[in-house]
């Protein structure tokens, strides 16, 4: 179609599936990078962005697909081989060692050798001051890494790629953590990489910057490719439709809305670097929706409301009451409960079994003067994990030998022992099966119903849409856009997550 | 209800393990079986071992670390380790000495090896949960610091003359062969055991070993346990001290030195996880009981004591490989 000179892609996938258990995270997808270009990969949370990054190097190795270089098809690179292949990726946290200085970092594995095979530490020093110069980089490279701040890092990442010669450079939200001015400055050394005719792949979910850098667009969604194209052809609305534009298919149950009393009151909540001044009220009976990218503040905050951490400011009434939380137990005393995203560490207790799981917050109810009292702990436990329809073999078995979606209803069963006012779940259906989906959100319905106020974390916009009453948007630690349910509509989510009307406002 | 159904309202059983099962499979098991092997051999070996009196003196041989190892087993099923016991006995054994310089009588010299004991357990609980240091480095920081202490107020002297009446802690009997400290021992393990296996504590104890974040995240208060079971561990090295101090009835600073690895085996041998998680403390005392007459069986027939630690610590790398090399055999089988 164009005639341009980098009309020949440097590196090509074509068919490329893969699954994990339960997941299919990539079906037939295909992704071409063209050298001196940046192609910018677009897609919601779990489209499969990070499966494809991890494909290109060599952590995962797909379970079809093919993979050309100059248009020869070569072996999928594996992770040593990540390097000889031509392929580098600086990731959100990149991967570098903190204890090494900035020269061995750019050069680990590949140092120019002296006499008896021994680093050359000075011709080292010397090739990393040049390849920093070369990017524009101010860096002392004998400076130890772990005193560089994000954007550093990211700086010696680049000189790491040039060093081994790279010719693709993945950036996976290389920005997410940068200030306006290193922004900037990471712009014009993605310019500098584009004249030596790199090829780039850049993930971002901000499409201002998208628009400002790249120069092809491939959207992914839910594993499959949607479409790809020059950014020159297309507009903002265009690719939020193609990213988020399914028909919402799935079946979210209906409800009944008659929304109750208020339960919980938020009143400027603020923490010194992960949100700042939320306020809202929850009402019996409602789902509260907390969209936003990831990192936008939306865990941390609901962790502060949960007692891990502390916030600086604020307060929080329930029933009217004051509340005072200063410990994950006060919480739960007031009857505000956490189902965490990160189920393997915060979630279910492996190693404990499943009953003592459900038990755990419950104690003081199933024990008389604190001594244990069995018979009544399997009761409880037999009573919630039936209805949440759990499947196990037997209620002491190790929690951990269960499934991910077994994991979480026993977390959620723990939880509804307590008989808490306010369930939070942070990202409840990430990374289980559809099948499952369905039956946490008809349970979600189910809770709401009988008057428990429900605030869900997600970043999956059917779920969100589907899901809320309400829907609360938090972009970079902060409140940014409350929607009712008649204004919600899958491009104002994005608009408002991605700050798209700001810029345009600004 | 229909156990077959696999609709909603399908019955999960309790247990699929028949308890009696359960207690064959388990460490515990194997211990008391060793327990048994190595009573029969000793009785065989020499005519001495079965005499009621000479058992008896051979009990003094774990008692006192089997005090210890009680709190320790806790504190290394909740995954920290108090590596400083040994080093607190010297410190409340010091303070003791000093203390009947002054003149003090029995119940004051109990009072200080015991407090002593609690003080020195709050201050490697306020390093390790208060200020979040982790337990093995402050521990081996506070085991030559207390013993440091010890060594600048003796020296190369020793504390005597403790009062007559204080020698009944180490060296009384309360009934026949009892003695004080077996009875107490005995007594410390029905009320470690309780706490452990059938409290709300002992549970939040497992739940913390198992996954501590989890625990929090499960409204568990995570750092007051750990602050208890620090203290409940000084508290038995206190304890423990008055019982050495009256035993030996004199104090030097090098007392009860190493003994804190004892404990650590004694509890490991036990079969509580070094990671944390899991153990008994029936398996702590059935440990205690192997090394017990192991050590007496052995200077019976007068095997010098090097090579009883050998034996010891051949035992313990033994029991800990032995449960691995078992399972790798089986799914190399299977």
């Amino acid at each position: 179609m164009q005639a341009s000179p980098s009309d020949r892609p440097v590196l090509r996938l074509s068919g490329i599936s893969k699954s994990f258990p339960g997941v299919r995270a990539l079906s037939g997808v295909s992704l071409a990078l063209y050298p001196g270009e940046v192609t910018a990969l677009i897609g919601e949370n779990g489209a499969g962005k990070s499966t494809m990054v991890k494909i290109l190097t060599g952590i995962y190795q797909p379970d079809a697909g093919t993979i050309e270089v100059d248009g020869q098809v070569t072996a999928f690179p594996t992770a040593a081989a990540e390097a000889t292949a031509g392929v580098t990726a600086i990731h959100q946290e990149t991967v570098l060692f903190d204890e090494l200085s900035v020269a061995e970092n750019i050069f680990l594995g590949h140092a120019p050798r002296g006499r008896f095979g021994l680093i050359d530490k000075a011709a080292m020093v010397a090739q990393a001051r040049a390849l920093l110069a070369r990017i524009g980089a101010n860096l002392d490279p004998t400076i130890t890494l772990k005193d560089l701040g994000i954007a550093n890092k990211h700086l010696v990442a680049i000189a790491r790629a040039l060093s081994i010669d790279a010719r693709v450079v993945v950036m996976d939200e290389p920005t997410a953590a940068l200030s306006y001015k290193e922004i900037e400055e990471l712009y014009e050394l993605v310019e500098r990489l584009k004249a030596e005719g790199k090829a780039i792949l850049f993930i971002s979910h901000k499409f201002d910057e998208i628009f400002r850098i790249a120069d092809r667009w491939t959207v992914f969604r839910d594993g499959e490719l949607v479409g790809a194209g020059m950014m020159n052809a297309v507009d903002e609305a265009q690719l939020v439709q193609m990213m988020v534009g399914r028909p919402v298919d799935q079946i979210f149950p209906k409800r009944q809305h008659s929304l109750g009393a208020p339960v919980l009151t938020v009143a400027g909540y603020c923490h010194p670097t992960e949100f700042q001044d939320i306020n809202f009220t929850l009402h019996m009976g409602e789902i509260l929706g907390f969209y936003g990218l990831v990192g936008a503040g939306r865990s941390e905050f609901m962790q502060a409301l949960f007692g891990i951490t502390r916030p600086s400011k604020g307060a929080c009434r329930i029933d009217d009451r004051i509340a005072v939380i200063r410990s994950t137990a006060q919480a739960i005393a007031h009857g505000i409960v956490y189902v965490p995203e990160d189920r393997g560490r915060q979630g279910a207790v492996k190693g404990l079994p499943i009953y003592q799981n459900v038990t755990l917050p419950s104690l003081g109810r199933t024990s008389r003067h604190g001594f244990l009292r069995l018979a009544r702990e399997f009761a409880l436990a037999r009573q919630y994990t039936e209805r949440l329809d759990l499947r196990a073999a037997a209620l002491d078995q190790d929690v951990g030998l269960l499934s991910g979606g077994n994991q979480q209803k026993v977390v959620i069963a723990k939880w509804l022992a307590t008989r808490p006012r306010v369930i939070i779940l942070d990202e409840p259906t990430k990374g289980i099966d559809i099948g499952s989906k369905a039956a946490v959100h008809a349970f979600m319905a189910e809770l709401a119903a009988e008057g428990l106020a429900v605030i869900m974390v997600s970043s999956e916009i059917p779920e969100v849409l589907g899901m809320s009453d309400r829907v609360i948007v938090m972009r970079e630690g902060r409140m940014v856009a409350e929607f009712g349910k008649a204004a919600m509509s899958p491009e104002a989510l994005v608009r408002a997550a991605a700050g798209i009307g700001e810029r345009a406002a600004a | 209800m229909t156990g077959a159904s696999a609709t909603k309202g399908r019955q999960i059983p309790d247990s699929l393990t028949h308890p009696a099962t359960r207690l064959l499979k388990s460490w515990e098991s194997l211990l008391a079986v060793v327990v048994v092997v190595i009573f029969v051999t000793n009785s065989f070996a020499s005519p001495y071992f079965l005499d009621p009196w000479s058992l008896s003196d051979a009990t003094y041989n774990v008692t006192e670390k089997l005090m210890i190892a009680f709190a320790m087993a806790l504190l290394i099923i909740a995954g920290e380790i108090d590596l400083s016991v040994a080093s607190i006995i010297a410190l409340a054994s010091t303070a003791m000495g000093f203390a009947v310089t002054l003149g003090a009588g029995t119940p004051e010299l109990v009072a200080i090896g015991v407090g002593v004991g609690l003080i020195c357990g709050l201050f490697n609980a306020v390093l390790v949960t208060g200020i979040g240091l982790p337990s093995i480095v402050v521990t081996i920081g506070t085991m030559s610091l207390f013993r440091g202490l010890s060594y600048i107020v003796l020296g190369d002297k020793a504390y005597t003359g403790y009062p007559a009446d204080f020698a009944f802690f180490g060296q009384g009997y309360v009934w026949w062969v009892f003695s004080f400290e077996l009875v107490l021992v005995a007594g410390l393990g029905g009320v470690f055991g309780v706490l452990l296996h059938r409290t709300n504590f002992g549970r939040a104890v497992y739940a913390i070993g198992n996954n501590p974040t989890g625990a929090l995240f499960s409204g568990i208060r995570v750092a007051r346990v750990k602050f208890i079971l620090f203290l409940l561990t000084g508290l038995m090295s206190g304890i423990a001290s008055v019982c050495l101090t009256s035993r030996l009835g004199s104090t030097r600073p090098s007392i009860a030195v190493g003994a804190e690895l004892e404990v650590v085996t004694m509890v490991v041998l036990g079969g509580v996880n070094i990671l944390g998680g899991s153990g008994t403390i029936p398996g702590v005392v059935l440990a205690a009981l192997v090394m017990g007459l192991v050590t007496f069986g052995f200077g019976l027939l007068n095997v010098p004591g090097i090579v009883m630690s050998i034996f010891i610590g051949l035992l313990l790398i033994g029991v800990i490989a032995l449960p691995r090399l078992w399972a790798r055999l089986r799914i190399q089988r299977g």
